[in-house]
């Protein structure tokens, strides 16, 4: 089929684009990876740089995984029911409380930071503990858990799955727990997804809210981007990109759909 | 028997209400008291429009955001509507690699936007090499402008995508057999159909860019925008209350952006369907 | 589990107003023998859907209704303790189960052990021929296979009643044909008390002992089909179920004057103006010179089986005649009707 002259400016157009993102991704690959980023790639390659992230470092990335991590399990207990109670029962009530719940969203990270210090800053060892940090995650995730979760109850009628188990004589956990939660699985999967992916890269909260004992990966980029040479920078930016991009891939095939309202840069 | 179910449904939704009111409504409760008692009292509210300084900050985070939204939307609605529309070899892996950028966080692009223009940047060796001097911008409003776009343009083509994807291809062809040119095409059937798309990710794209912190902190610029400014007043010059006002103003105006977002998209929906 | 077959059902009193203050259902009162098929017909929102809910107990019924399963009050139990096999015109099957965990999973809510649960559920495979099937995925199945399994599910757990909503109502006009048979002779030879939905007249006249023939919330008028059809107690019944013919003619001397002619109707009481009903298929085409009635054919319908005649001069307005005469007739053709006045039916209403 011969394309028309105007298809092969747009493909040039997107290409465009796509080098646009990709480019910078690619250098800072590579100046992770150089002995000296000025000199260029003929200075030779190494694997000091990571070394030197690692020694100092290491402890933000799992502390953000485990960040990351907690994040998904309270996100998973809170988020999962309160979704199904939202599908379950609709109206005037759960309306508000869907509008209620997903109106973190809506609300620059750093005021919700400020907010939070102002109002908790004063219990010290909660303030100075992960667990702050993890209270600011949970509030900026839990709308994508909600929402992704809802998103698939409100796909399929799942209220007569549960009224035929329940005819078959199944009570409400059992319903819960075997009809309704496998056959949201797929929503559930997209949000916890989510729910790791943003919780990883948080930094416009977790900026305010950290102290030097709860530095997570991000921070920790900002301040090597801030006071460290460019290699180690970039080094420690190629950590942040493996442990991101399987969650990408996941997120990619699971549920491109519910990432789309995400915001926060 | 339904009350029964009743309680336990309540039981299950209780932990969300109580997080929400816990960590959410009764910090903001108290973030707008605390902004309406510093030395200012309530005229911190005020503040962002009376005092110049913070008025110039306004003024120049929301140019900026427009501006973002506008070039953004284009950018990605030629390539989400192209990429949608046209199946060719390496489409996939070009999606893939379009939405790559989907999980980086604002400190990371704004060191892809070092990469780019910084002092060592690609952009400035090439200026070079052609004997234009260094073009270094990655610290200029320029430099912002780039970040968020580069941090929205993913966003908005998956937005783009999907609705283009429910564009019916026989009021395309309707339109063409009635004589229409290809431009008058995208302005009578396709723009129409993406409009609520459109409205709505130019929302999530201008209140993103406006609340953006990560970006600006990384680029260490020194073009006030509000986001650095609320940061700024509160860590260096312990003006609680008013940055308590200041990101006040900002949740209101991103918080009512989105609001009236989805009023307009689902109108304009509605009004399509 | 072990209900035992053939449960009696009796509603007292139940009426069904919703929060938002819709008025599903009347007070209702029925009693339904054990082994017994009823079927509620009626058009959508007639109530027919809540009342199997009320029986089902997917919905209690307002403040004073009673249900009865034999004699045990059960109008506070919810639907998981009722013991009831329900059908849903959607199905309902476990997507996230196959076939075979379909049908086990009444069985292993009540608690049957693993090795009788797959005895049973072999026995039900059998039943409803669709053993090949144990292991698919319910996407996998057609509309009409999902129906078995549906019905297999329910029946696994010997449930004290059967309750179909719509079955049939989603598949084609076929395979709605051949369900219907079998449905039918399941539901006898097992010998339940089983309740059926449906708003499609021929389906309740094919399945039903008894129909209930239900409008605006009521219960119109209950008896078995033939009493349905050809005694209807109301208008609204006799125009729901088939076509019906309705002339106005004038009883003088134990006749029925007509314009086209007049019935003897002798142990008919009374004279005067008066509307009668009677079905297509009632009146029989007879020779022509001798007829008691007289008309010309108008339009003439073949539908295969049977021809459908609209014949005007007979009656003040057209009526409806079906034959299953093989001739051809012709439009302006003059023709003879034969009524009997076993066949004419009074209404009060």
């Amino acid at each position: 089929m011969r394309r028309p002259p105007y298809f092969w400016l747009q493909l040039a157009f997107t290409l465009l684009v796509c080098s646009f993102l990709l480019v910078p991704v690619f250098m800072s690959i590579v100046a992770g990876l150089t002995e000296n980023f000025f000199v260029g790639v003929k200075s030779g390659f190494t694997t000091r740089w990571i070394g030197v992230v690692w020694e100092l470092y290491a402890p933000t990335i799992f502390r953000s995984m485990y960040i990351a991590l907690a994040t998904l399990a309270v996100t998973l207990v809170v988020g999962v029911p309160a979704a199904y109670v939202l599908a379950k029962r609709p109206g005037m009530m759960t309306r508000m409380i869907e509008e209620f719940l997903v109106l973190p969203v809506a609300i620059p990270g750093l005021a919700i930071a400020l907010a939070l210090i102002i109002t908790y800053g004063g219990f010290r060892d909660f303030r100075t503990s992960w667990g702050f940090i993890l209270v600011g995650h949970v509030l900026y995730t839990l709308p994508f858990m909600v929402r992704s979760v809802l998103a698939v109850l409100s796909s399929f009628n799942f209220q007569v799955l549960e009224e035929s188990a329940a005819s078959l004589g199944a009570g409400f956990w059992r319903r819960f727990f075997g009809i309704v939660l496998p056959n949201a699985r797929s929503g559930i999967v997209a949000g916890a997804l989510t729910v790791v992916t943003l919780s990883i890269g948080e930094f416009n909260l977790t900026w305010m809210m950290h102290t030097p004992e709860t530095m997570t990966l991000p921070v920790g980029l900002a301040d090597s981007y801030a006071s460290m040479r460019l290699e180690i920078g970039s080094a420690y930016t190629l950590v942040f990109f493996i442990m991101i991009t399987p969650l990408l891939v996941a997120l990619q095939r699971y549920g491109v759909q519910s990432t789309r309202t995400r915001k926060g840069a | 028997m339904r009350g029964r179910e009743n309680r336990f449904l309540l039981l299950m939704v209780a932990p969300a209400i109580v997080v929400g009111a816990a960590f959410f409504l009764l910090p903001l409760a108290r973030l707008a008291v605390v902004g309406a008692t510093g030395k200012l009292g309530f005229a911190a509210y005020t503040a962002v429009v009376t005092n110049p300084q913070y008025f110039q900050a306004l003024a120049s985070t929301i140019v900026l955001s427009v501006t973002v939204t506008v070039a953004t939307l284009v950018i990605a609605g030629i390539a989400g509507v192209f990429l949608e529309r046209n199946h060719f070899l390496g489409r996939e892996a070009l999606i893939s690699m379009l939405t790559l950028p989907l999980a980086f966080p604002g400190v990371v692009v704004g060191f892809m936007v070092i990469m780019l223009a910084g002092r060592t940047g690609l952009i400035g060796e090439i200026t070079s090499t052609f004997g234009a001097g260094r073009l270094v911008f990655a610290y200029s409003i320029a430099g912002l402008f780039t970040g968020y776009i580069y941090f929205s343009i993913p966003r908005v083509i998956l937005t783009i995508m999907a609705a283009a994807e429910k564009l019916d291809p026989a009021l395309e062809e309707a339109a063409k057999s009635l004589g229409a040119n290809p431009w008058r095409v995208i302005v009578d059937v396709i723009l129409p159909a993406l409009k609520p798309a459109l409205i709505a990710s130019g929302a999530i794209c201008f209140a993103t860019s406006m609340g953006a912190f990560g970006t600006a902190f990384t680029l260490a610029t020194d073009i006030k925008v509000l986001p650095i400014v609320i940061y700024t007043e509160f860590t260096l010059l312990a003006n609680i209350a008013l940055a308590a006002a200041l990101s006040m103003v900002l949740g209101v105006i991103t918080w009512a952006t989105l609001a009236l977002s989805r009023v307009a998209a689902g109108a304009t929906a509605a009004a399509a369907g | 589990m072990n209900g035992k077959v053939g449960t009696a059902i009796r509603l007292v009193d139940c009426a069904k107003t919703f929060p938002n203050g819709t008025r599903a259902l009347d007070k209702t009162s029925l009693e339904m023998r054990g082994g017994e098929t009823i079927v509620f017909l009626g058009p959508s929102g007639c109530g027919k859907t809540t009342l199997l809910r009320v029986i089902a107990g997917l919905e209690s019924p307002d403040e004073g209704g009673r249900v009865y399963f034999d004699d045990e009050d059960v109008t506070s139990q919810p639907i998981e303790h009722r013991n009831v096999g329900m059908v849903f015109q959607s199905y309902a099957l476990f997507p996230n189960m196959n076939v075979g965990d379909n049908i086990a999973y009444g069985l292993k809510v009540h608690g049957v052990a693993p090795d009788k649960r797959a005895k049973r559920v072999d026995e039900m495979l059998r039943m409803m021929q669709i053993s090949e099937l144990r292991e698919r995925r319910i996407t996998e199945l057609s509309g009409g296979q999902r129906q078995r399994v549906a019905l297999a599910r329910a029946i696994a757990v010997q449930p004290r009643v059967l309750l179909l909503d719509e079955p049939l109502t989603a598949l084609d006009a076929l395979l709605r044909e051949r369900l219907r048979i079998e449905i039918d002779v399941l539901l006898h030879s097992l010998g339940i008390t089983a309740a059926y939905v449906t708003h499609d007249q021929g389906e309740a006249m094919a399945i039903g002992d008894r129909i209930a023939v239900m409008n605006k919330g009521a219960i119109v008028q209950t008896g078995s089909p033939r009493e349905i059809y050809y005694k209807p107690a109301s208008s609204f019944v006799a125009d729901f179920i088939g076509t019906m013919n309705r002339v106005t003619g004038t009883l003088r001397d134990g006749a029925l004057e007509l314009p086209g002619g007049r019935i003897d109707w002798a142990d008919q009481q009374g004279s005067g103006e008066m509307q009668v009903l009677f079905r297509p298929n009632d009146a029989r085409i007879v020779d022509d010179a001798r007829a008691p009635l007289r008309g010309v054919v108008e339009q003439q319908f073949f539908l295969g089986d049977r021809t459908r005649l609209h014949v005007t001069g007979v009656a003040d307005r057209t009526v409806v005649v079906e034959t299953t005469e093989h001739r051809e007739f012709r439009v302006g053709q003059s023709i003879g009707l034969r009524i009997e006045p076993g066949a004419l039916l009074r209404l009060r209403d």
